[in-house]
């Protein structure tokens, strides 16, 4: 090896044709392989760090979307008020699903007693299966992986869900049950 | 540019050296992302905020040791 050539391996100058001409006058093999054997190494690695700054980049989008998303949703109006049912449609006991506001997963409405009315998601915030009615015991039931929320408030009190089912607020004027709003329980 | 102040197998070691810190503060934004997204699910916006901001300072961090390492040829 010569003088020069341990040189450049040694201080790992970029890699140049040996005939000294540009890029573009080099043989096709040697313009789609232009990095040398001992540079290869390195260059891998700093394409591997390239690639891991893209990544970086993904997640800060992905964060900076939720906060958006979070902003955006505190400015959607809220759902209109809408009768989802007779008082008397449903006895004391009884159940009944409702869509509110249009397009949204089944709602569950619960009569609870004479004049006391809870309504939640019907998902099930584990795995979405739809949860049932178990109102002698005061609870819903999701049947799929045995999870029970509280019928008064939503919180999960056994089972694999973690999170509260979403609530809807209800209104009860001259005789039929309004949903007037729908509350993210939080967790 | 600095030009070859550095053999190539000092470079090697910092680049080495640049990637583990990267993965480190890839990993960090992944349990921020993770952590976030669980609680927004679960209700608790107030976190999502100052998580996007130290998943900013990461990927400016990251940037900085990219630009390193480019300015290492």
């Amino acid at each position: 090896m010569k003088r020069s050539d341990s040189t450049q391996a040694v201080t790992g100058s970029p890699s140049l044709p040996p005939d000294g001409r540009a890029l573009e006058a080099q043989p096709r093999w040697r313009r789609d392989f232009p990095i040398d054997v001992a540079e290869d190494d390195y260059v891998s690695r700093r394409e591997l760090v390239k690639f891991i700054v893209l990544t970086s980049g993904a997640f800060a989008v992905g964060q900076i979307w939720i906060v958006l998303k979070g902003l955006w949703g505190r400015r959607e109006a809220l759902a209109e008020r809408l009768a989802v049912a007779a008082v008397d449609e449903v006895a004391v006991g009884g159940a009944k699903t409702f869509v509110y506001p249009q397009g949204s997963t089944p709602r569950l409405l619960v009569r609870t007693g004479e004049r006391a009315f809870v309504a939640y998601d019907q998902q099930c915030t584990h795995l979405q299966c739809p949860v049932v009615p178990a109102i002698a015991e005061g609870k819903l039931h999701c049947p799929c992986h045995n999870g029970w929320f509280d019928l008064e408030t939503g919180q999960p009190l056994a089972g694999p869900p973690r999170r509260a089912l979403p609530r809807i607020s209800l209104e009860i004027e001259d005789g039929t049950v309004f949903a007037t709003g729908v509350e993210n329980a939080p967790s | 540019m600095t030009g070859n102040r550095f053999a190539r197998s000092q470079r090697m070691t910092i680049v080495n050296g640049t990637l583990v810190f990267a993965i480190i503060l890839v990993v960090l934004q992944l349990w921020l992302l993770t952590a976030t997204v669980n609680g927004v699910l679960g209700g608790d916006t107030a976190t999502s905020l100052p998580a996007a901001l130290a998943s900013l300072v990461c990927l400016g961090a990251n940037l900085w040791l990219l630009r390193y390492v480019y300015r290492l040829d």
